[in-house]
């Protein structure tokens, strides 16, 4: 079986191809002459935009993948089974770009799984690590009936389809964790990081932010996938996932202002410096817009709107990340005369894992059954 | 032979064991916040301190050795010096790095002409790690590369386990860990207290080296009760300042200065093993007015302690709402 709609060498997979291929070429220069050569890294700014956008980001945008997942096979709520695969490929590909990612960004690349064996249990970093191979290898039990199902090896497919309960309940609790440790990161830098997003609710605000912005990224996908790929949009899905949107950005939108209330104050927001002004970006564009939309049932309702407000939500809380993660702490190092700006060779190499992800679910969506019962 | 069930287990269990003890350090308790029973550190005193600079230079020399915090091939050969001239006649590194693990800074007010004081002055400061007494970039790191020696309370480094994450860096509220972000197989470094000298019979070459007395050597108590002391001495009097470690017998006479009344590092970030005197308030020595007397793993440790508690809570609630909704949904099921 093989998707005869889907047209492989076009114009885009060429270019995906080409980014990719310059992707490794950055590699293999950051590994032989490292960090330095690679990176605008420095001692005042360890962490930079592989941190801040591929492992924050890419983590959350894998969000889908336990959120459908759970709700299909835990919630049992049917409905949403057509979605469930492309959401765990979508989660899969999210975690192997943050996996490659630390691969290139810590300084002894082939001591990576160091943290398996050499456990320290009062580290969040140690904590993080167990998660990533936890929940990647549970990720591919999770998709693997897609591969078996191609294969015809339909014992081991009714094997791992009878223990999906189990399985995707595991999933979800290494997500939850892993969502909420990647905030819990941060809960050891109070004096660094800008009071406009330090919090010892940061655990919380990341979890109920990955969940948001994985019913945006499932349905983005879904509509965007089935323009491409031209299958139809299961509608009440879409409407569904908006539905849910609506509920969490509620949530959020609460926790945030009721944090920032018992933290530094709301005016904090107002003061029209650079900090103020990204933590004002982040919650009109992934937050507040999209909690004005969603409330009109007009909006709710309507394919174009929900996209629209999809392409905020995403936008909107990987901004959060990169503020967490690098814009939060611009203050600090900026007293002590320090700047980052990602170099052209950190922006490639995540260039390159974004085309990857595309360039993977593309061959995914060709060569197995993404959308089952979703045919033309 | 043979080799029944209870055999079995214990041979598993004393290899796991020994698995563990080679690679993993003591799990499942939170780190100490008592200072170790044999904490040893430094006290630097501002206003003793001349500005000469032989504790950075000597530092860089006894370091760079094997075994030393600078250790390496290249460094063994020569000490990694930082020349900020063209004419590369000295050591001048403006900040700590990959290759400075002391640097003494001086901050200056004005017309800078009276020495320790904050207005229309000037005061010297030596930064280096102060050896936390629970260290953030000890319960950062993920692989246990930093450790806190439990007896003599040194935050040292086990370049072989560090897989380069640099949490370290943002952790510590002192900006120690440094990162030698321009080699392609890194290391991190930071002053480790001269650990690798203690077995000769020696301590910290910048106070061995030191001398006037601003950085002395000893146990952390004797330290404490010696700064202590010295903020109830009368500025102008005059007083015999230990030289080299606290207990020495070598003194050296000085007129007391006027000092702000604070022992930096009594409580900050929950105290620790390195202790400044000054004339002027530390904030305007660098030190981040940020930094509270909060202990920084325990901000992480109410995360981490909760973890049992959720893992229950999802197994148990998710198994009990899988088995409710299944029967409810059957009839949609395909
Ligand atoms: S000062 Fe920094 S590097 Fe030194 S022990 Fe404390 S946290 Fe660690
Ligand atoms: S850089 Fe090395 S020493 Fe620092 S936290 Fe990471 S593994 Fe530990
Ligand atoms: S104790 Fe040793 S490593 Fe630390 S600053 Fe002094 S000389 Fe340097």
């Amino acid at each position: 079986m093989n998707n005869k709609e889907i047209k492989m060498m076009t114009p885009m997979t060429i270019f995906l191809i080409a980014v990719m291929a310059a992707g490794g070429v950055v590699a293999i220069y950051r590994l032989i002459f490292g960090l330095g050569a690679s990176t605008n890294l420095n001692d005042i700014w360890p962490w930079g935009f592989w941190i801040g956008f591929d492992v924050l980001g890419g983590v959350a945008m894998a969000a889908g993948g336990f959120v459908i997942a759970g709700t299909v096979y835990i919630l049992n709520w049917k409905k949403y089974k057509p979605i469930v695969r492309p959401a765990i490929l979508n989660a899969f590909f999210g975690y192997a770009l943050a996996a490659t990612s630390i691969f290139f960004d810590i300084g002894q690349s082939f001591r990576i799984w160091h943290p398996m064996v050499m456990w320290q249990v009062n580290s969040i970093m140690f904590i993080v690590a167990i998660h990533v191979v936890l929940y990647t290898t549970t990720l591919a039990v999770e998709a693997s009936p897609m591969i078996l199902e191609k294969l015809r090896m339909t014992g081991a497919y009714r094997f791992v389809n009878k223990i999906m309960a189990p399985i995707v309940l595991f999933g979800v609790l290494l997500s939850t964790l892993h969502q909420s440790s990647l905030g819990a990161v941060y809960l050891i830098i109070p004096s660094k990081l800008s009071p406009l997003w330090y919090s010892s609710r940061l655990p919380y605000l990341f979890l109920v932010s990955a969940v948001m912005l994985a019913l945006s990224m499932v349905s983005f996908e879904t509509i965007l996938s089935s323009r491409i790929f031209r299958h139809k949009v299961p509608f009440d899905v879409i409407t569904g996932l908006a539905k849910g949107s609506l509920v969490v950005a509620a949530l959020y939108f609460v926790l945030k202002v009721w944090d920032l209330a018992s933290g530094p104050g709301i005016g904090a927001a107002f003061t029209g410096g650079f900090s103020a002004n990204m933590y004002l970006l982040e919650m009109v564009v992934g937050v507040v817009m999209p909690l004005i939309l969603l409330s009109m049932a007009k909006f709710r309702t309507a394919l174009n709107s929900i996209f629209a407000v999809n392409i905020l939500v995403i936008v909107g809380i990987v901004l959060n990340r990169l503020n967490v993660g690098i814009f939060g702490l611009a203050e600090y190092a900026g007293r002590l005369g320090a700047d980052y700006f990602p170099s052209l060779m950190e922006l490639i190499l995540t260039a390159a894992m974004i085309a990857f992800a595309f360039f993977g679910f593309k061959v995914s969506a060709k060569y197995l059954n993404l959308f089952p019962g979703t045919e033309h | 032979m043979s080799m029944n069930r209870r055999d079995f287990l214990k041979t598993a269990a004393a290899g796991g064991g020994m698995l563990l003890a080679s690679q993993a350090v003591p799990v499942g308790a939170a780190m100490p916040k008592e200072l170790p029973p044999e904490a040893i550190g430094m006290l630097y005193d501002a206003t003793l301190c001349i500005g000469c600079k032989s504790c950075m230079v000597n530092c860089k020399k006894y370091n760079s050795v094997s075994r030393g915090a600078l250790s390496s091939e290249q460094n063994i050969a020569t000490p990694p010096y930082e020349f900020s001239t063209p004419e590369k006649i000295w050591d001048d590194p403006h900040d700590l790095s990959g290759k400075t693990l002391n640097i003494i800074k001086v901050v200056k007010n004005g017309t800078a002409v009276n020495k320790d004081a904050a207005e229309n002055g000037y005061s010297f400061v030596k930064q280096h790690c102060l050896h936390c007494i629970t260290p953030a970039c000890v319960s950062a790191c993920p692989v246990a590369a930093l450790q806190k020696d439990p007896k003599n309370g040194v935050v040292f480094y086990l370049e072989n386990r560090c897989i380069g994450c640099r949490y370290c860096q943002l952790a510590c509220p002192f900006r120690i860990p440094k990162y030698e972000f321009e080699k392609a197989s890194p290391q991190v470094r930071k002053c480790q207290l001269c650990h690798h000298r203690y077995e000769e019979g020696k301590f910290s070459a910048c106070c061995e080296f030191c001398p006037t007395g601003a950085s002395i050597f000893g146990k952390v108590v004797d330290l404490r009760s010696e700064a202590q002391k010295r903020l109830t001495l009368k500025p102008g009097s005059e007083y015999d300042f230990p030289v080299q470690t606290v207990g020495s017998k070598e003194k050296s006479r000085r007129i007391v200065s006027k000092y702000i009344n604070h022992v930096y590092g009594m409580k900050e970030a929950g105290g620790t093993q390195y202790l400044l005197l000054a004339g002027v308030p530390f904030e305007l020595l660098g030190f981040d007015k940020n930094i509270s007397e909060q202990v920084l793993n325990d901000l992480t440790w109410t995360y981490i302690s909760k973890i049992p508690a959720v893992i229950a809570t999802i197994l148990i609630g998710g198994a009990a709402t899988w088995a409710i909704t299944k029967g409810r949904h059957k009839d949609k099921e395909e």
